[in-house]
């Protein structure tokens, strides 16, 4: 199983200090933080995407091809790349060019965007979004697919006799999750190829991720790429941790009182009640994450929500010291011991998907076949 | 078969003449229920004791528990009585942000019966002016017959002279309870779902979904 962290790149004021960073300082704090990654043993790095302030991270793959230049193993991911409003054509060769860079160590998450003002900065509209997705999606496939591409649709320009590059490394595309908070239709999407889900569940109920997840894991089958309990499913989370828990919700509470996006609102008890949000010990993350497994079935990938809300750089790095070398091992040897032996334990690799070859649903264009479930 | 009226009250104080309004008007409702041989069941949504949990799910997103369980007895109710104090020449911002955060289906097709109280009457325009379209939004069949007390009509004899206000309620009640009786309350597929009960997985329907291959169109060769 796959343990890592996302970033959303927001920049805050340190509601303790009253200090905000500059665009300067928190992208090497970000720098930062993706290296400690890897060093605190940890399998996956994510950049968001966003292009308007507070956020700083509107070019994923320059940041990410300078993070693979620095590190070894890392897993390079998205949460999210925007398949909406980026043209798929520049995302194929983006996103190609870093694959080979990084050896190999690259993998994507899609996601819609949902702010509807930055659709028109690029060219679209968000009443389509969905559609956009599908199509751009579809596309996006081909390209690391056929060599030349006959296209035609309803967002671009026609493709005649295109050919993107690079071609993906070793003929093999990267690996590619879809996100989705509540779109039925992603899920459905994901499935449909046999692509990850993701189930960025940081601000909603565990009841509602089982839904979503159950749904993506029952068309999996439907389009006949295994078993639902072998879908590959990943989970969000967000954690502060101290040795005892009451040093950590008197450290994160300022923190969560004034953060932006949960700050004013319910208390840090009710939200933490409510959502995956989890301040306390490493014990108790341990605990609270294991159950996520209970919610959804056994997945194979964990990505934290950690440098946020004006959290100052040496605390981000301390609490990935405490998740890579307390909280994450523990979780490795739970999970894998309630995992069946047939279900995978990590989402595909490039070097797994250079193995599987053209067995694998990455090779294919779509479903392998139907399977009526008729477990609805 | 008993039907269920769920009376959603945005009164402040304690005791509030809202409450009173909505107490007299669910009274003359379940008398007109049970006079053509049915039952009424009759829970108050008080939306004073929810003001921070209707506050919290505005900003987060997610609603607390209380709060949840009322959204979800208007959402399946067979009914609503929908009153709520006159402020600033509307109705109150507790009582519009608890109806804003009812899913767009809860009231489709349900039978609404609205009632506002103010100091002054010359604020009844409101129901027509404000609560009206409101639920008309909504698509709720809302009864002809709104009822608006101003402090004058609680202190007057309100009786059989004219156009008092028990005359209001009565005339307003009639209209809900024919409703009620005559129709199953609810039109079926048009009530929300209890989905959120915690720890539940109720399922999204494969039905529900569009086939991939339709969104795919002519992206596919």
């Amino acid at each position: 199983m796959q343990f890592g962290i996302f970033s959303v790149s927001d920049i805050t004021t340190d509601p303790t200090t009253g200090k905000t960073p500059t665009d300067a300082r928190r992208i090497q704090d970000m720098v930062q933080i993706a290296l400690k990654a890897e060093e605190v043993g940890l399998d996956v790095f994510a950049t968001g995407e966003h292009h308007n302030p507070p956020f700083f991270a509107s070019s994923p793959t320059t940041f990410l091809g300078y993070i693979a230049a620095q590190t070894t193993t890392l897993q390079l991911s998205t949460a999210t790349t925007l398949i909406t409003t980026n043209d798929p054509v520049k995302i194929a060769e983006d996103y190609a060019m870093l694959q080979h860079l990084s050896g190999g160590r690259v993998d994507l998450m899609m996601g819609r965007g949902n702010t509807g003002p930055v659709y028109p900065w690029f060219g679209q509209d968000i009443r389509n979004g969905v559609a956009l997705a599908v199509e751009n999606y579809h596309l996006l496939r081909r390209l690391w697919r056929e060599e030349v591409v006959d296209w035609e649709g309803k967002f671009r320009t026609p493709l005649q006799g295109f050919t993107a590059t690079p071609r993906p490394l070793d003929g093999v595309p990267p690996f590619v999750w879809h996100g989705s908070i509540r779109s039925p239709e992603i899920a459905e999407q994901a499935a449909y190829y046999g692509d990850g889900f993701f189930h960025n569940n940081i601000f909603w109920t565990m009841d509602h991720t089982a839904r979503m997840v159950d749904l993506y894991r029952r068309r999996y089958e439907h389009y006949g790429h295994g078993r639902a309990d072998q879908a590959i499913v990943g989970l969000g989370g967000q954690v502060f941790m101290a040795k005892n828990s009451q040093d950590a919700v008197k450290q994160f509470r300022p923190y969560f009182d004034e953060a932006p996006v949960y700050g004013h609102g319910p208390s840090l008890e009710e939200f933490t009640r409510a959502t995956p949000l989890t301040v306390g010990s490493p014990q108790q993350v341990i605990e609270r994450t294991l159950g996520f497994a209970d919610a959804v079935g056994d997945y194979q990938r964990q990505l934290f929500l950690m440098d946020h809300a004006g959290l100052p750089l040496d605390v981000v790095l301390e609490q990935l010291e405490i998740l890579g070398s307390e909280v994450v091992p523990v979780l490795r040897k739970e999970f894998e011991a309630r995992r069946p032996a047939d279900v995978p334990s990590d989402p595909p690799t490039h070097a797994s998907l250079i193995e599987a070859g053209d067995d694998h649903a990455n090779a294919a264009m779509g479903p392998r076949g139907r399977v009526e479930t008729g477990s609805n | 078969m008993s039907r269920k009226l769920v009376v959603i009250s945005a009164g402040l104080s304690v005791p509030s003449s809202t409450r009173i309004l909505a107490d007299r008007i669910s009274g003359a409702v379940q008398r007109e229920v049970s006079s053509r041989g049915e039952s009424l069941e009759v829970e108050v949504v008080e939306l004073r004791g929810l003001a921070r949990e209707i506050a919290d799910h505005l900003v987060s997103g997610m609603p607390p528990s209380a709060l949840r369980h009322a959204l979800t007895a208007v959402s399946s109710a067979d009914a609503v009585l929908a009153v709520t104090p006159v402020f600033t020449a509307s109705y109150s911002g507790l009582f519009k942000s608890f109806i804003d955060l009812l899913d767009n289906d809860a009231l489709t097709g349900k039978p609404v019966l609205i009632a506002a109280t103010a100091g002054t009457a010359r604020h009844s325009l409101v129901l027509d002016h404000a609560l009206r379209p409101l639920f008309s939004y909504l698509r709720a069949v809302v009864v002809p017959t709104g009822v608006f007390a101003a402090t004058e009509d609680f202190g007057g004899s309100g009786g059989q002279d004219g156009d008092g206000l028990d005359r209001r309620v009565a005339r307003a009640a009639s209209e809900l309870g024919a409703l009620l009786v005559s129709t199953s309350g609810s039109v079926p597929g048009f009530t929300a779902p209890a989905v959120d009960e915690v720890g539940k997985v109720d399922r999204i329907s494969e039905e529900s979904l569009t086939p991939f291959e339709q969104l795919l169109g002519n992206q596919l060769r």
